[in-house]
């Protein structure tokens, strides 16, 4: 900024910054604070503010809840073939649009901006209907399934841009020197796209691990659920007693992707505008 | 992505309209080269098959009756417009309709008003606590959505909640308070949850647009004697209005379609049917009741909903392209 503001301005505008911070992390904190805490801190009228005295009792207690374990690997399995699948798909897909001009690419470039502001809930019961008919509800398969068109229009988007991102001349250089044009982008382009691929990829991987609507109306079964859908019930079978325990779920499935949208987030702001022309 | 209710889609975007070819240029198709069509392929099945054939099937699913009989064998029955007749003069219908719009547009304004205004001020900062600023907002964007609703049940939570905690130190009756009881209080629980959740991406990508405002610009106004409301009315605010337009574009949408919060807190304790929002109306006349050729007719009538509220929005956005 180049204005310098005066001094009430700053301090004022350094006021609502320190509330600001407080009001969007203390959520966060209270959640990682409250897995430690024993049963006597959890169930007392005064809060404990710092775990000192907490233990991990209650982390012991959700790995012994067996639904727990298979919950995470049905997560696991979903997202990760949500996420080769999808990748796949979407990779071709952006280099089609990206370094090809044809008929019909720009109604298709569309259709991917429309589809985006369709709302999953206004689907669901169709979706609900065809995996029903196609035998296909509480499986891997179904789940996955929704869960990759679900991630496509936007993962085609943000590739695109990255691909978009790679100077054509370059892989024209490679095939004055006598590369195929496949080659060429294989050779060029292709490793210098390695870091968005793993952005997407990362991105992808978050909204599938974190979806919770489909996941819900896909796997009934309470055998089949995912993490979201399993420590949503985790607090009604409770009814309000162990929030240790939920926490401490909490706690499990959320730092991780905290880590993981930190490290990629600046890099998904960057790839999407990389598509951008720059003047 | 249309399955998440944290979704982000693309706002960076290429702020330039299609036609125009980037910079480096691939050759255009000498004869009809089928490898692009090829490289589509997929994509298009995948889209084509889940959710392309659900849409078909929706609208055929919404003229059809489709209850219990039906699921157990009884091939469905064309009823014509009798479900959407059904419907439409439904008064519940049209107070969920009501409850679900104005919850959205109190959302979506709460979320633009507090997440451009932090933008703005973040301008004013010092650089130290803006960075804490921001990564306090992190924090809150990256929080998975039942991780963050998990967390905000306990905070509101009526015997050990650090809310009713706090309020009781202030010197309100708030001991024991029970938040999710009534609609009105169970829809402020959840309005702090969606706000909380959708304020860092507006305040992101609204400062990141400030930051390319030309400097010359507002030093000019300055000089010219214009005050700090001036400056924001008729330089700051127009000049980033395609992004304003985008980020509230895409707040109504995502308010508009709020499913997993309603859902949740309902199951924590508030009363499904006087907190019904159209994405739970479905759920439960469908997947809960079995009636899916009304839940059909009511999801269609969502997505015809989603069309009229947005489309003044897209076509702002399209003037803004045609004019760049």
């Amino acid at each position: 900024m180049p204005r310098t503001p005066s001094r009430p301005v700053r301090w004022s505008a350094n006021a609502v910054g320190v509330v600001a911070f407080v009001l969007a992390a203390f959520p966060v904190y209270w959640m990682v604070n409250s897995s430690f805490l024993d049963r006597n801190q959890i169930r007392n009228p005064v809060p404990t503010w710092v775990p000192f005295g907490g233990d991990l009792d209650n982390f012991r207690t959700v790995f012994e809840t067996d639904q727990f374990l298979s919950a995470m690997r049905t997560s696991l399995v979903v997202t990760g073939l949500t996420l080769v699948v999808a990748l796949t798909f979407a990779f071709v897909a952006a280099v089609a649009v990206s370094r090809f001009r044809f008929r019909g690419r720009v109604p298709f470039i569309v259709t991917l901006l429309v589809i985006q502001m369709i709302p999953a809930e206004g689907l669901f019961i169709s979706q609900y209907k065809m995996l029903e008919a196609a035998d296909l509800l509480n499986t891997v398969v179904g789940l996955t399934l929704v869960y990759v068109a679900g991630v496509l229009p936007f993962t085609i988007w943000t590739l695109r841009g990255f691909v978009e991102g790679v100077p054509y001349e370059l892989e024209e250089a490679a095939m004055m020197d006598g590369c195929t044009r496949t080659q060429a982008f294989f050779r060029v382009t292709f490793p210098l796209l390695a870091p968005g691929l793993v952005a997407t990829g990362v991105f992808g991987f978050i909204q599938a691990w974190n979806e919770f609507t489909l996941a819900l109306v896909v796997m009934t079964r309470e055998d089949h659920r995912t993490l979201p859908l399993w420590l949503s019930t985790f607090t009604d079978v409770n009814r309000g007693t162990d929030w240790g325990g939920i926490m401490a779920g909490s706690t499990l499935i959320a730092v991780p992707v905290i880590v993981f949208f930190l490290l990629v987030q600046g890099r998904m702001a960057s790839g999407l505008t990389s598509g951008a022309v720059k003047g | 992505m249309s399955t998440q209710t944290t979704g982000r889609p693309d706002v960076h975007r290429p702020q330039r309209p299609e036609e125009e070819a980037p910079v480096s240029q691939p050759p255009a198709p000498r004869r009809r080269d089928p490898l692009p069509y090829a490289l589509l392929v997929p994509a298009v099945l995948a889209l084509a098959l889940a959710l392309g054939y659900p849409l078909v099937r929706q609208l055929v699913l919404s003229f059809q009756e489709f209850g219990l009989a039906q699921q157990f064998g009884r091939p469905p029955e064309w009823v014509g417009m009798d479900n959407y007749r059904a419907l439409l003069t439904d008064a519940y219908l049209w107070r969920v309709t009501a409850r679900t719009i104005v919850f959205c547009l109190v959302n979506a304004a709460l979320t633009m008003l507090l997440g451009v205004g932090l933008a703005l001020v973040m301008r004013s900062m010092s650089r130290g606590v803006r960075l804490l600023a921001q990564t306090g907002l992190l924090l809150a964007w990256a929080m998975p959505v039942v991780a963050s609703l998990t967390v905000w049940q306990w905070l509101f939570d009526t015997q050990y909640g650090v809310v009713n905690y706090l309020l009781t130190q202030l010197g309100a009756d708030y001991e024991g308070h029970g938040w999710l009881l009534r609609p009105l209080s169970f829809f402020f629980v959840a309005t702090v949850v969606v706000v909380w959740m959708s304020v860092p991406f507006v305040a992101f990508t609204v400062y990141a647009a400030l930051t390319q405002l030309p400097e010359e610009l507002e030093e000019a106004a300055e000089i010219d004697g214009a005050t700090a409301w001036q400056r924001l009315t008729s330089i700051i605010l127009p000049t980033i209005r395609p992004v304003l337009l985008v980020v509230a574009l895409l707040q109504v949408i995502w308010d508009l379609r709020v499913f997993t919060q309603i859902y949740i807190l309902q199951e924590a304790g508030g009363s499904a049917r006087d907190t019904n929002l159209l994405g739970t109306y479905i759920y439960r006349l469908g997947i809960g009741g079995g009636d899916f050729g009304t839940s059909a007719a009511v999801a269609v009538f969502m997505l015809a909903l989603t069309v009229v509220l947005t489309a003044p929005y897209v076509r702002a956005m399209l003037r803004q392209e045609r004019q760049a």
